[in-house]
């Protein structure tokens, strides 16, 4: 704005004075305070505020001690189980809606297959929380349907060792999620595959596993593998789901920060702030490779 | 180059038992409260249960306020981006999706830790401010869906035009923006505004740090002592998601199609 009106001025010293020129900028900028006074006041400076604490002791002091108390077992065993059950939740979760939606699309199902999966993954990828702690409670809990029916038939799995307050019924239950959002994500990308690469290959006289190896997987891969870190991150910060389910009996971040900030469990609150700045570290993390992924992904699929 | 049909329907068969299962059982479980019988036994008590009634309100009343926040706070931004500062969009878009990478549980850490009782902006203090506090955070967490819906919303319409046009008849900016621009962009707003609804009507982690009763932290708490109301509270919370998400696909199908870009 500056530039050109100094220009202007240069140019034809009968227009308007920078003056005026000036008295636009602020107004333009007017437009969007709001929106960045909320985003600094509700969204940044919140989280700007846990990570300086996490890098100060009491007396306001610059230190790293919080960060290397991260190292205590009880917090590192919470960090490895969350990482556990998102990394497992994602990249199950992720090869099972890539399966699907490889299905609907391509598998020559009947025309209805595609638009009913669609609006099912759209309301069961926003099915979580607490009621879909009650859900697999309902199916895989002691009294479960699944779990009686297959008590029935001589297959009692809660003496075969599974439970659903463990790592697996949180990832079986964390899928419920996981699936659906992969489909709604993955689906347009295997449409964005053009009929002609197929068309091109096979003409070139290669089989349907040269064509998947060589044209297909190469072209998806950096969607599927941004996908799979986004489904990390959806996973890594859930606590509703896994506290309904398991109240406090599986010792995972989320739910360690949340009886942190209910009740100073760890007895230093620049501990908590810590622990909540390592939360941020990783979804960050994720979420850099996710674009970094997708950029990669968009130079094929337009 | 097709996949098999085998592997296709096997794919779907396997797919559909896993989601289907857990929802069959959900809504046996729901129906046996009475021994030996099936009855609605479960949701007539829910729904009788005061506290149902209390704090389903209350989150319906949060609801509503988010969504009229959200809207105030992307609607005139997603427009004026558009309008005049497009060189800003990558940093506004940046911002909106920050919710999805701070969880929602260190957002409201942050908020305690910040807008507590001796803290320069109190909202923490008392019981209203804490509830306008809520509201914000759900307004943060729907941030994402809702500034996407908008900006999708503006792309069928030009901008540019019609607030000239609305300019040479003399209207100002309220004006412009609620009655040219909003009306224009309504089907999108409303679809921002039902996923609002859906995310926010069961939300637990917030209301729960913040200490407000909302029904999800009712669920949690019905959740831990009863047995059937829990399947039966399940089902409804699906039936609610269900709706919202059927509302915007019916909304879907009035949208103008983008004028750049038609379908």
């Amino acid at each position: 704005m500056t530039n050109v009106s100094s220009t202007i001025s240069s140019g034809a010293p009968n227009v308007t004075p920078p003056p005026a020129a000036r008295k636009r900028l602020p107004l333009q900028w007017l437009g969007v305070m709001p929106f960045f006074i909320f985003a600094l006041m509700f969204l940044i400076l919140p989280t700007a505020y846990l990570v300086i604490g996490a890098f100060q002791n009491n007396q306001g002091e610059f230190t790293f001690e919080n960060i290397a108390a991260l190292s205590q077992p009880t917090i590192v065993s919470a960090y490895w189980i969350s990482i556990r059950i998102s990394l497992a939740s994602s990249v199950i979760g992720a090869l099972a809606g890539f399966a699907i939606a490889l299905a609907i699309v391509r598998g020559g199902l009947p025309k209805w297959a595609r638009p009913a999966t669609m609006t099912f993954s759209g309301v069961a990828s926003n099915f979580a929380g607490v009621p879909l702690a009650f859900a697999f409670l309902a199916t895989l809990g002691r009294l479960g349907l699944v779990t009686v029916g297959l008590r029935a038939i001589g297959i009692d799995i809660y003496s075969l060792g599974f439970t659903i307050l463990s790592f697996w019924g949180l990832t079986l239950t964390y899928l419920f999620f996981q699936i659906p959002l992969m489909v709604v994500i993955i689906t347009p990308a295997i449409d964005g595959l053009k009929k002609e690469w197929g068309e091109a290959a096979a003409t070139l006289g290669a089989t349907t596993s040269q064509y998947w190896r060589m044209v297909a997987i190469p072209v998806i891969w950096p969607s599927f593998l941004g996908t799979v870190v986004l489904l990390f991150a959806n996973a890594f910060g859930a606590i509703a789901t896994a506290y309904a389910l398991t109240g406090s009996s599986l010792n995972i971040v989320p739910i360690l920060l949340y009886a942190q900030i209910r009740g100073d469990v760890l007895h230093n609150p620049h501990l908590g702030y810590a622990l909540a700045f390592g939360m941020i570290m990783i979804t960050g993390l994720a979420n850099v490779l996710y674009i970094w992924f997708r950029t990669r992904s968009e130079r094929w699929l337009k | 180059m097709k996949v098999s049909r085998f592997w296709a329907w096997a794919t779907f068969i396997v797919g559909a038992s896993y989601f289907f299962i857990p929802l069959i059982a959900t809504f046996e479980f729901s129906l046996r409260m009475k021994r030996g019988e099936y009855s609605f036994e479960a949701y007539r008590v829910v729904f009788a249960d005061p506290r149902f009634q209390a704090t389903f309100g209350y989150s319906v009343v949060v609801a509503i306020f988010t969504i009229l926040l959200g809207v105030l706070l992307v609607v005139p931004t997603a427009y004026w981006i558009r309008l005049r500062m497009p060189w800003l969009r990558p940093i506004v878009e940046f911002i909106t999706l920050l919710p999805l990478i701070i969880p929602a549980i260190v957002i409201v850490f942050g908020y305690i830790r910040m807008y507590g009782s001796n803290s320069p902006l109190p909202f923490l203090a008392s019981v209203r401010g804490t509830d306008v506090l809520l509201i914000i955070g759900y307004a943060t967490l729907a941030l994402p869906y809702m500034y996407r819906a908008v900006d999708t919303g503006l792309r069928t319409i030009d901008v540019a035009t019609l607030t000239e046009a609305a300019q040479i008849l003399g209207a100002g900016w309220v004006t412009i923006i609620g009655r040219i621009i909003l009306p224009n962009v309504l089907i999108a707003v409303l679809s921002g505004a039902f996923l609002t609804f859906a995310i926010v009507i069961g939300e637990f982690t917030m209301a729960s740090l913040l200490n407000r009763p909302a029904f999800g932290p009712y669920l949690q708490l019905i959740g831990a002592n009863r047995a059937y109301e829990p399947a039966a509270l399940a089902v409804i919370s699906f039936a609610i998601t269900w709706g919202c998400m059927s509302v915007i696909q019916v909304l879907s199908r009035f949208a103008p199609k983008s004028a750049n870009n038609p379908n």
